[in-house]
């Protein structure tokens, strides 16, 4: 999908997110939420992110949404710095990515009719008079398989499947290009749950979106994405196209990922790779790599240093110490390979 | 004939495999030593309004077999495992049919009796372990209280007894997570934790009511290994409960798929997913996005759930139904067997419903 394009549509370079924990004094520890995230995505591809809970894929998102600022790094997007943007052009921007949150029940204000919930980042926006926001709102209303007499519907009135339509639509309403979809289908019963995914393809190539899809189910984000990048303990451990990825993991925590995906054939729980341990704490990530607590494969290096980044191949990297530093790769173009 | 009828079955049939064994449908009357739990013929009702909420429960759970229950939010699986444990909530209450552990009466028992069960011989863990522990105690007191309980195990028993099970969940230095409190650990501990509080008297049936579902799919893979070594080990009968199919079919011997209320099809795992044959069933199985659907349109059942409200007279799955008729309209289907242990609500005979497969 990519093909066409050869200028990425929007970078994450190494962000760091960093909150303050509890404690005080000496003691106050600070929690890393996200640690040296750098993503590349091109126009037109979905990349899915995965990872355990806490594990900082909201985080990753909502920065790339510009919901939350960046401790450090930058992201640009089409080659513009973002933090930098000013008045006219900040709002551009704004219109161009938006974000589907998770949860449609908390997303949408209940005391909004659907009408007024999509026109709303119109009338913010100030785009077209009031009859040509309803148009528009019937329109889209259309676009995402709901008629028109939704329009003076309550979001009570929805089920969850219809609520993230309409999640979907607000979001679809100042003719964005790039999507985040935080967990999207996530609250939805599995009948419903392929109704919106088909939903979201369609709609991706009506519309030349692109998405980072953000998700905890192995089977939707290998259904969805072109990429997918895993995520552990706040930093990225291996980016890779979707088939790489699912037929031949690299990195110890993304096989066992993969080997944990239930499956419907019988017997495949004998081969499954089970990890020993639990999540380490947000407030103390260990030192050294973050995995090597639950490791299988711990060597003495893991619980020292942190591992670097390392290309493995075309588009594809690992950060593991399992893996040599290809001595052809120096250090920029290893950060080409993370996109 | 119980007896007789088992005996033909054994001597025509090939010798099932250990995640085979008690698959049978419950008959009218019937009852043998391997069944557990038998529900027959259940329902239960709104209090208000006498509506059920779920009826027509027919479920068997033998001795060390483990059945999974899967349906969609507001199928009624909840309920089922509530009634079972006596835990209604105060709006719904049991309606008819019949209720039994080892033979027992749990329909007609009292809270006294009931309550008296809990923990010995039937316990549950439920889906969130942040909400069932009390944030209050440390897990120490909340897993001995249950001891103290049900078995009276003084205090030191009681300690050691509790630390051997948080041991058998393979949670890390057991002694130490007894003296901490639940908000000390992850989600993933703080659910072997509720599966050590729920197994430590030792019950016979354990029901699970998605007890994986707030975890991530690595820990999950711990702790369907904890459950299953447990069948193992102890032989507990479990009821497990979920939305996930693929789950239910690495851990379970038998599943019943609920709808709106009602088990529309029941059968081994082998037999429900590699023939299934409700329409409903096989709608579930092919919407789920798998690998080699990649790039293919996934199938999505069309329209919503009935509500409790708009359930008629017909066929609970009919309005959603590709091959819905006339009679679909009318008449509720009943139950019926399908060879083997296999049983489905549907009017439409298997022969018709080839184009469907998955």
């Amino acid at each position: 999908m990519s093909k066409h394009h050869d200028e990425p549509l929007i970078e994450l370079n190494g962000l760091f997110k960093t909150y303050d924990g509890a404690g005080f004094g000496a003691a106050k520890k600070k929690v890393h939420a996200v640690h040296d995230v750098s993503l590349t995505i091109m126009p037109g591809e979905t990349l899915g992110l995965v990872g355990e809970s806490g594990c900082g894929k909201s985080t990753t998102g909502r920065m790339a949404a510009r919901l939350l600022q960046p401790s450090a790094g930058n992201i640009t997007y089409r080659g513009r710095d973002l933090s930098l943007l000013r008045g006219r052009e900040s709002k551009t921007m704004r219109k161009a990515i938006q974000y589907v949150f998770q949860d449609p029940y908390a997303s949408l204000n209940p005391k909004f009719t659907i009408a007024d919930l999509l026109e709303e980042p119109l009338r913010i926006h100030k785009l077209g008079d009031k009859a040509e926001r309803r148009r528009q709102v019937d329109a889209m209303l259309e676009t995402i398989g709901l008629n028109s007499s939704y329009a003076r519907r309550y979001v009570h009135e929805l089920s969850g499947g219809q609520r993230q339509r309409i999640g979907i639509a607000r979001a679809l309403m100042l003719k964005p290009e790039f999507l985040i979809l935080d967990e999207p289908v996530s609250a939805l019963d599995v009948s419903v749950q392929s109704q919106i995914l088909n939903l979201l393809k369609d709609l991706q190539k009506q519309y030349g979106l692109t998405y980072l899809f953000i998700s905890h189910d192995l089977n939707v984000v290998h259904y969805m994405s072109d990429r997918v990048a895993v995520m552990y303990m706040g930093k990225l451990v291996e980016i890779a196209d979707v088939e790489g990825l699912y037929h031949a993991p690299f990195h110890p925590y993304t096989q066992a990922l993969i080997s944990a995906i239930p499956s419907e054939q019988r017997g495949k729980r004998s081969e499954r790779r089970l990890l020993t341990g639990e999540i380490p704490d947000a407030l103390s990530i260990p030192e050294g790599c973050s995995f090597h607590t639950r490791c299988p494969y711990v060597r003495d290096s893991c619980r020292r240093e942190t591992p670097p980044i390392i290309g493995m191949g075309e588009s594809r990297t690992v950060r593991c110490h399992l893996y040599p530093v290809d001595e052809g790769l120096d250090y920029g173009e290893t950060k080409v390979a993370l996109g | 004939m119980p007896l007789l009828t088992d005996w033909v079955k054994k001597a025509i049939e090939p010798e099932p495999s250990s995640q085979q064994r008690n698959c049978r449908l419950p008959e009218a009357g019937e009852r043998d030593e391997d069944e557990l739990l038998a529900v027959r013929n259940l329902s239960v009702n709104v209090k208000s309004s006498s509506r059920p909420v779920i009826e027509g429960i027919d479920l068997t759970v033998g001795r060390g077999e483990i059945v999974g229950i899967v349906g969609e939010s507001g199928c009624g699986k909840s309920v089922l495992s509530l009634s079972i444990m006596g835990l209604l909530p105060s709006a719904l209450k049991l309606g008819g049919g019949e209720l039994r552990l080892n033979g027992q009466s749990l329909h007609q028992a009292s809270q006294r009796q009931i309550r008296s069960m809990r923990g010995k011989h039937m316990s549950m863990i439920f889906q969130d372990p942040m909400t069932s522990l009390n944030p209050t105690l440390t897990i120490g007191e909340q897993l001995t209280e249950s001891l103290r309980l049900h078995l009276k195990l003084g205090g030191r028993e009681a300690r050691e007894r509790a630390v051997l099970w948080l041991r058998r969940t393979g949670l890390p230095r057991p002694e130490a997570i007894l003296s901490s409190y639940p908000h000390q650990l992850s989600g993933g501990m703080r659910q072997r934790v509720m599966i050590a509080i729920a197994l430590c008297c030792e019950p016979e049936l354990l029901i699970a009511d998605e007890p994986t579902t707030a975890l991530d799919v690595t820990i999950q893979a711990q702790i369907l290994d904890v459950l299953f070594r447990i069948r193992e080990e102890e032989q507990t009968s479990i009821l497990f409960i979920s939305h996930d199919l693929g789950v239910i079919a690495e851990l379970c011997d038998r599943v019943a798929v609920m709808y709106a209320g009602q088990i529309v099809e029941q059968g081994t795992v082998e037999e429900l997913f590699e023939s299934p044959q409700h329409p409903y069933t096989i709608g579930l199985m092919k919407s789920i996005p798998k690998p080699e659907k990649k790039g293919m349109r996934l199938y999505a059942i069309p329209g919503t759930v009935p509500s409790l409200h708009d359930r008629g007279e017909g066929c609970r799955f009919q309005s959603r139904c590709a091959h819905a008729a006339a009679i679909c309209l009318d008449a509720m289907p009943a139950l019926e067997h399908r060879g083997g242990s296999h049983a489905v609500r549907c009017f439409l005979a298997s022969g018709e419903r080839r184009e469907m497969d998955v």
